[in-house]
């Protein structure tokens, strides 16, 4: 049984036709809905086990990357959300997704549903498409990342995924191991050299306290096949599976526990 | 909420003239008096919303007087330079992969047996000239409708962008330019936001300088599409609703197409302030997922004909749309965003992100909830019908009604004159500046030079992989740092055929004009070739200057004739193309022309993806080869350019042998004999190896006396532009096979991949070049900003 995942569009939302592609390899029914439809009532969010929130730019990221999308999750679904998070579902907010769950507060405490972090304008100040490397924190609690390789490599592409917490928050995620990826070297060592984006700490992706929301400024859907990698041509030994597909692997094989 | 009302039919030809310049109409006497007759034979007078869209369908943007024009040429009476070369090469080609070309907003090809591609390029100079950041990213935007408007989702954008040098000394701008830097960054940055939040990559294109685009900066931006054959239609009947989908209609962009027909002055920017539109690239992509929705419903398409509002906004959307039919339209129905709009304005506005859709009485319903969920404004404005008039009513009157058939029938062809000297005075060279060359220094020097210098911080700033189709991208080599000759997109996740986007143009060639236009088509397709890219359809699109002016209009004809030589010659058909005339500054008596630019996008296929092929080189002791012969072509070089020498053979091109090499190579690439390959073009042999090394962080030893070549000079050897040359590496082992494969063009075996990181250039022994490569790359990351 294929379980039903939501890939979730707004005005502006871009890679939702890659993203279901990706659910579609990793084993999973996608389907692409427009928010408006969620927000009518016409169909609801418990008819799925898995929600993703793409890329893009919703509503033109007016006010800042991912508000207005915030503010529609957090006023017209709240409960729904809420709910499909407390029993455990999958969520994945990628690039403007995770903007929207760290706004609307679902991450990275989605028990308590306040904002206490952000992603904000790139220090370079300007959009960035570029490949990074990304450390795994070995100890994270994240479900959709379980058995990741030490370090993996992903497209960004983005102009506000610089990561910023308050002191005490942060103290909190890295000591509850919320804190799932790290900016890093190709061998993972973690510097400011390896930052595109001025994040704190070096964060690209974190998780919710119960391991089952994550949030993560690259692009996993982006390659999950071998000839994605911006590199294919060099290295004909790249194994077929992109770096990105487990996380939707991860996530689809947790989905299928709610079918 | 007015409408005026003249009485031409009685009007002296000053009066015409009169009328013209108050109205800013930009029509010429002979199409005065055409529309003078008209309005005599209907026995009526002429509204202003009437004059406008003679002024906008009749505009050299919208119909392209030029191309369309009787031209005599010396002793040549040429009938139209599109119908006698363009279309003509096309015509004789007779593809039958080439499904609509030169009829819809973009021209429509063969993918494979289910989908095709959509192609189009435009320029966005006029605006761009005004306003940078704006006239840029509304060029993206307007280019993205033309694809939507044949059904077609965009899933690529290019940009070409010409400046003037970015080292021009500010003391030395004139007050009221922009500096070539403001002007690069802001362009970048108009580009950047609207591709990057509709969602669509770039990923092709180049920047050039030349200083005669001070004042009038070129942005070609292009977009490749995909669309299931079945679901293009254009079959709209009377009754059929027409739907205004997308933003509303404001006093943004009125004229812009009759401003984008002129001369730019010093009052330019103060009579056409409103000619430049506002972009908002949300409401753009709302339509465009409106439209694919529309498209893809069960039941078939749900609408007869959805086209772009461009050029000339409503005015020339509905009017040639429904050319053969007939239409009425209700003005009032059109959501504003200025209420005390003018009748005249409303129908000839070019706001942004508007889209035109004829659609059955029995599919508005469902339509109208598609575009609701978008939250994308649909509204019903007219009627289709048969009546063969365009009917414009605001409340119950009419304030226009003009018939289709002399609008379009009618606009008098002209003739004109061109005329250019032969260029017979041969410029000897002198060579006295050229000896004891510092050869390294040469080098470094090509290599920074602004041309040729990386523009990874531009290319950064572009989103080039949304929609994860980008198999190869635009930035190559062990540090994704090197300039890839083409991108090849892989369009449908399910498939590994694949799409190849690349371009050709140098306008320094332009002292040649006949010579320049084929080399743009040969670096178009070597682009491709080198990636793997076949079956090559060819997109035109000219900048030029002042075509009244006789020479200008005779670089133009024998850039036309050079198109139609190469199309022929390549088997590579035009299925798209546009002009851009007019492109230059008049300052009291002085005009500053710009150097005549033609850019050659080329659109090849890939069957499988997999095969593809980068610039970088790959592994040391892999054999490099050179394939093609260099001649004595450094006319318009960059080398030349650099030492300030005119004058010169403009490299020419044999287009029937360049066609067998290029079939040679895709050979050796299609049985993987093929590590690298990369064209040479502007700085000749040696800047293209210097960049294969860049991609590979590696060095190379080159013998330069193995060049096919009848030169013996170093530098000429060295830095010559011949066309149809290409730098291929081989893997140890296989220089048999693949000089088997490659057996009968002019090769040569002329060196090796090193893995020490040095350049090294020899001839008979001695060492012409010696270079570490962290200097090249130094250079080559010389900052242009």
């Amino acid at each position: 049984m294929r379980p039903k995942c939501l890939v979730l569009r707004a005005a502006g939302t871009n890679c939702d036709l890659e993203t279901a592609e990706a659910i579609k390899i990793a084993g999973g029914d996608p389907e692409i809905l427009h928010i408006n439809v969620l927000i009518k009532g016409e169909k609801k969010l418990d008819d799925y086990q898995m929600l993703v929130i793409p890329g893009g730019f919703s509503y033109a990221d007016s006010i800042s990357a991912g508000k207005i999308l915030s503010n529609i999750l957090k006023n017209n679904l709240k409960h729904q959300l809420k709910k499909f998070i407390d029993e455990g579902k999958p969520v994945l907010g990628v690039c403007n997704g995770f903007q929207a769950l760290i706004k609307s507060g679902f991450l990275p405490f989605s028990n308590e549903v306040n904002q206490s972090a952000s992603l904000i304008i790139n220090k370079n100040g300007l959009f960035i498409d570029t490949w990074v490397y990304l450390k795994i924190n070995p100890k994270s609690i994240c479900l959709l990342t379980k058995n990741s390789p030490n370090v993996i490599y992903l497209p960004i592409n983005h102009g506000e995924g610089r990561f910023v917490c308050n002191k005490k928050e942060l103290e909190k995620i890295f000591e509850s191991n919320q804190v799932v990826y790290l900016y890093s070297s190709i061998n993972g060592i973690v510097d400011e050299a390896y930052n595109p984006n001025g994040s704190v700490m070096n964060i690209a992706a974190i998780t919710n306290e119960y391991g089952n929301v994550f949030g993560i400024m690259p692009h996993p859907e982006k390659f999950v096949i071998k000839y994605q990698h911006p590199n294919w041509t060099r290295f004909p030994n790249l194994k077929e599976e992109g770096d990105g597909l487990f996380i939707y692997s991860n996530a689809v094989k947790l989905a299928k526990k709610f079918c | 909420m007015i409408v005026n009302y003249f009485p031409v039919y009685d009007f002296s030809e000053k009066e015409l003239i009169e009328l013209n310049e108050n109205l800013s109409l930009a029509l010429n006497i002979s199409e005065l008096i055409a529309i003078k007759n008209y309005y005599r034979s209907e026995k009526r007078k002429a509204s202003d919303v009437e004059l406008h869209t003679f002024s906008q369908l009749w505009s050299e943007h919208c119909y392209h007087k030029t191309f369309k024009s009787k031209i005599v040429f010396n002793n040549e009476e040429i009938d139209g330079l599109f119908k006698s070369y363009i279309e003509k090469a096309t015509k004789e080609l007779n593809k039958e992969w080439c499904l609509k070309v030169f009829e819809d907003n973009a021209g429509i090809i063969e993918f494979d047996e289910e989908y095709a591609i959509a192609v189009k390029v435009e320029t966005h100079n006029h605006p761009t000239a005004l306003d940078p950041f704006s006239g840029a990213h509304t060029g993206v935007g307007g280019i993205y409708r033309d694809i939507i408007g044949v059904g077609a989702r965009p899933i690529a954008t290019m940009d070409y962008l010409f400046f003037a040098y970015p080292t021009l000394d500010y003391n030395n701008l004139p007050p009221d330019a922009y500096h070539p830097k403001i002007m690069l960054k802001r362009v970048v940055a108009g580009i950047a936001d609207y591709g990057n939040k509709v969602g669509i990559p770039t990923v092709n294109g180049c920047v050039q300088f030349h200083n005669s685009y001070l004042r009038n900066p070129l942005v070609f931006v292009g977009s490749v599409g995909i669309l299931p054959k079945n679901k293009y239609v254009r079959n709209p009947k009377p009754g059929h609703k027409m739907l205004l989908v997308g933003g509303k209609t404001g006093r943004d962009g009125i004229k812009g197409a009759s401003f984008a027909s002129i001369s730019i002055t010093k009052t330019t920017g103060v009579k056409y302030y409103a000619a430049v539109q506002i972009g908002n690239p949300i409401e753009e992509k709302k339509i465009i997922e409106g439209i694919i929705r529309a498209r893809d419903h069960p039941k078939g398409p749900l609408y007869s004909l959805v086209t772009d509002l461009g050029g000339g906004g409503l005015a020339v959307a509905v009017c040639e749309s429904f050319r053969n039919l007939g239409a009425e339209i209700s003005l009032d129905k059109i959501p504003l965003k200025h209420l005390d709009m003018d009748p005249w304005e409303i129908w000839i506005s070019e706001s942004q992100e508007r889209m035109l859709l004829a659609v059955p009485e029995e599919n508005l319903e469902e339509i109208k909830r598609i575009f609701d969920e978008e939250d994308c404004e649909a509204t019903v404005i007219g009627e289709v019908n048969d009546s063969k008039r365009v009917v414009i009513k605001q409340g119950e009157s009419v304030v226009g009604n003009l018939s289709l058939d002399f609008l379009f029938s009618n606009p008098p062809k002209l003739t004109l004159n061109a005329f250019l000297a032969s260029n017979n005075q041969n410029l000897s060279i002198n060579e006295q500046k050229l000896i004891k060359l510092d050869y390294n220094q040469v080098l470094l020097s090509l290599t920074s030079d602004p041309n040729i210098a990386s523009k990874e911080w531009i290319i950064r700033q572009y989103d080039h992989e949304v929609g994860a189709r980008t198999i190869i991208k635009p930035l190559q080599g062990l540090n994704l740092d090197a300039p890839g000759d083409a991108a090849v997109l892989k369009p449908l996740y399910h498939s590994w055929k694949g799409i190849v986007i690349s371009n050709g143009g140098n306008p320094n060639y332009s002292i040649d004009p006949y010579r320049m236009a084929l080399s743009a088509i040969d670096e178009a397709i070597r682009n491709n070739v080198s990636c793997g890219g076949r079956r090559i359809a060819l997109l035109d699109n000219f900048s030029w200057g002042n075509p009244m002016i006789k020479e200008e209009l005779a670089k133009l004809v024998l850039a036309c004739k050079a198109c139609y030589d190469g199309a022929k010659g390549y088997d590579a058909p035009f299925i798209s193309g546009k002009d851009s005339l007019y492109n230059e500054y008049i300052e009291g008596n002085e005009r500053h022309e710009i150097v005549p630019t033609l850019m050659i996008t080329a659109i090849g296929i890939i069957p499988d993806v997999r095969k593809s092929v980068t610039m970088d080189f790959k592994r040391s002791g892999n054999y490099v080869y050179i394939l093609g012969f260099t001649s004595d072509e450094l006319g318009g070089s960059l080398f030349y350019r650099k030492f300030g020498i005119d004058g010169g053979e403009v490299p020419n091109v044999n287009p029937e042998r360049a066609k067998i090499i290029y079939e040679k190579v895709i050979k050796a690439i299609d049985r993987g004999l093929v590590k690298s390959c990369h064209d040479c073009s502007e700085g000749g042999l040696s800047v293209a190896i210097a960049e294969m090394c860049i991609g590979g962080n590696c060095g190379v030893e080159i013998d330069l006396s193995k060049v096919p070549t009848n030169l013996n000079k170093p530098y000429k050897i060295l830095f010559s532009e011949s066309n149809s040359r290409l730098i291929v590496e081989v893997a140890q082992g296989y220089e048999k096979e693949f000089e088997f494969a490659i057996r009968g063009i002019p090769f040569a075996k002329i060196g090796y991949v090193t893995s020490e990181k040095r350049l090294v250039f020899s001839m008979e022994d001695e060492k012409i070049i010696d270079l570490e490569l962290s200097d090249i790359i130094k250079a080559y990351k010389t900052s242009i900003v």
